[in-house]
């Protein structure tokens, strides 16, 4: 695929934390305007992953091509631009726990400097109902529950309208009607604005439901790499054995 | 904990000159946030205020029962006034109350950094146009730098209204005579290089606890690890700033 058509493109990429290798040689191209999902076990190295697509981590070797652009050949003030046409909603929510839920979400916003501060108030207050948080906003995170905390930093994520949006596991500890809510935003988002998404999730039902693109990593390498309705028969033993468990594993509950 | 191995203190040392570096390149460029910077000061100043206070108080009242006896013997008892302000002014005040500062803001900074590293409230910064030591450490830096003064100065006042108690109070010495040996011999440069060294440790103080802070790793064991490296390594900046500074600034 030519690069126009991939907004981000990972060739050879390596990572190591100290002898620990987790990324080995990595290639994923993601492609701009559609939902690429990530799945893979725990530990696998899914979140490294996500944060050398946002220059948070650099590699050990291998490059990373945002639009075309080496981040590794960026200074601090064009990685910070490149930044801004990014969300990224973090694992654990990563809220700033010194400031409201409203505030966090207007912090992308504050500090791009988009809007007045009526306009800020009134998108916050839009992406906190998307989200199915509309009361939540006077509250501090501690006072949130864990699944709570994730969906704010979704809100947080999605504020400033970025045209590339990371979701590193938006769903995980929701329950089914919230997860749903989440999931058709996730379609949504990509299909009103033309945004490119890519998710992490370990659910193999949302996958299904959000991805355009399913992309499974093991052992440091995408070990496979297709279409929702093609990855389904691939014949991979280390795509069955991870197919066969999720999905057998949501039959049991 | 306290005897770093060399090659970790001098990449110590490397680290604490780049937050520096980052600090000055980073304090002339927009936005500027002089709420946030408000608000550290007052953090800084009501954190430490008391403890700072005592200190001073209590020092000055031990040098003046110190020094009392001992000048007596050749009849000098009268300079208690001027030994306790000029030690107070000059040395003390400074140090004690930056030994202070290092173990409450200090250790407050690194273990509030230490924990927006481990919870990636640093890296969500970085996603959002953020750079972290321009938002966190540039604040904290400056206001601990202005506060240390104005500590010091009432440390100063504490220091010598402690020795006026225990000489004129407990002593029986003249009131007079002590208030005006107390000033008699000091020079307004006695003052200043003590303002500038609380300045320079303010600075220390801060860096340090930030820089322990931004590169805290390993959960909540490492935000604790940050935060005694905090105070420890501050201690020890002060301490050895102070030799070089005392010696460049008279
Ligand atoms: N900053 C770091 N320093 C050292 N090791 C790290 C760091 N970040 C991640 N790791 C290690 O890299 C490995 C992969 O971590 P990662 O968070 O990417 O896993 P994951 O695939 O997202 O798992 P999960 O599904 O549980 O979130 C883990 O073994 C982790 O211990
Ligand atoms: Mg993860």
């Amino acid at each position: 695929m030519s690069p126009e058509n991939n907004i981000v493109e990972l060739r050879g990429l390596r990572k190591a934390f100290g002898k620990k290798v987790i990324l080995d040689g990595l290639d994923l191209d993601v492609p701009r305007g559609e939902s690429t999902v990530i799945i893979g076990g725990s530990g696998t190295g899914k979140s490294v992953l996500l944060k050398h697509m946002i220059g948070l981590l650099r590699p050990d070797a291998g490059s990373v091509k945002v639009d075309g652009v080496e981040l590794s050949t960026l200074d601090n003030r064009e990685l910070t631009r490149f930044r801004s046409r990014f969300g990224m909603a973090f694992q654990e929510g990563a809220l700033f726990d010194s400031m409201t839920v409203a505030k966090n979400v207007a912090f992308p916003l504050v500090r791009l400097g988009l809007g007045s501060e009526k306009e800020r108030a009134k998108r916050v207050e839009e992406c906190l109902a998307l989200v199915r948080l509309e009361d939540a906003g006077a509250k501090l995170p501690s006072q949130l529950s864990g699944g709570m905390r994730r969906r704010v930093g979704f809100a947080r994520a999605i504020a400033h309208r970025p045209e590339v949006l990371l979701f590193d596991e938006p769903t995980t500890g929701l329950d089914p009607v919230t997860k749903d809510v989440i999931d058709e935003l996730i379609v949504e988002l990509k299909e009103t604005l033309g945004a490119t998404v890519v998710t992490i999730t370990h659910d193999m039902e949302s996958v299904f439901k959000i991805a355009d693109w399913i992309g499974m990593l093991h052992g440091g390498v995408i070990v496979a790499r297709a279409a929702p309705g093609e990855f389904r028969s691939l014949t991979d033993p280390r795509v069955r054995e991870f197919l066969g468990r999720t999905v057998g594993a949501h039959q049991t509950h | 904990m306290s005897v770093l191995p060399f090659e970790g203190f001098f990449r110590e040392v490397g680290r604490f000159g780049r937050i520096l570096w980052r600090v000055l390149a980073w304090t002339p460029r927009p936005p500027y946030d002089f709420r946030e910077l408000g608000r550290q000061m007052v953090r800084v100043g009501v954190d430490s205020l008391p403890v700072v206070m005592l200190t001073a108080m209590f020092t000055g009242m031990v040098m003046a029962l110190q020094t009392f006896n001992v000048l007596a013997r050749f009849g000098a008892e009268r300079y208690v006034g001027s030994l306790v302000s000029l030690s107070m002014v000059r040395e003390l005040a400074a140090v004690l109350s930056g030994l202070v500062l290092a173990g409450r803001a200090g250790s407050a900074m690194g273990a509030e950094l230490g924990t927006m590293r481990v919870t990636e409230q640093i890296d969500a910064l970085e996603v959002m146009a953020t750079d972290p030591v321009h938002y966190l450490v540039v604040p904290r830096v400056w206001a601990t730098t202005i506060m240390m003064p104005l500590l010091v100065l009432l440390a100063d006042g504490m220091g010598i209204w402690g020795g006026y108690l225990v000489a004129v109070v407990l002593m029986g010495a003249n009131p007079v005579s002590h208030m005006d040996n107390t000033f008699r011999f000091m020079e307004v440069s006695d003052l200043t290089s003590g303002l500038i060294k609380a300045a320079a440790f303010g600075l220390l103080i801060a860096a340090i606890g930030c820089q322990q802070g931004l590169y805290t790793r390993g959960g909540a064991e490492g935000v604790g690890r940050a935060t005694t490296r905090s105070v420890v390594l501050a201690s020890i900046a002060i301490l050895i700033s102070d030799f070089f500074l005392t010696k460049l600034l008279f």
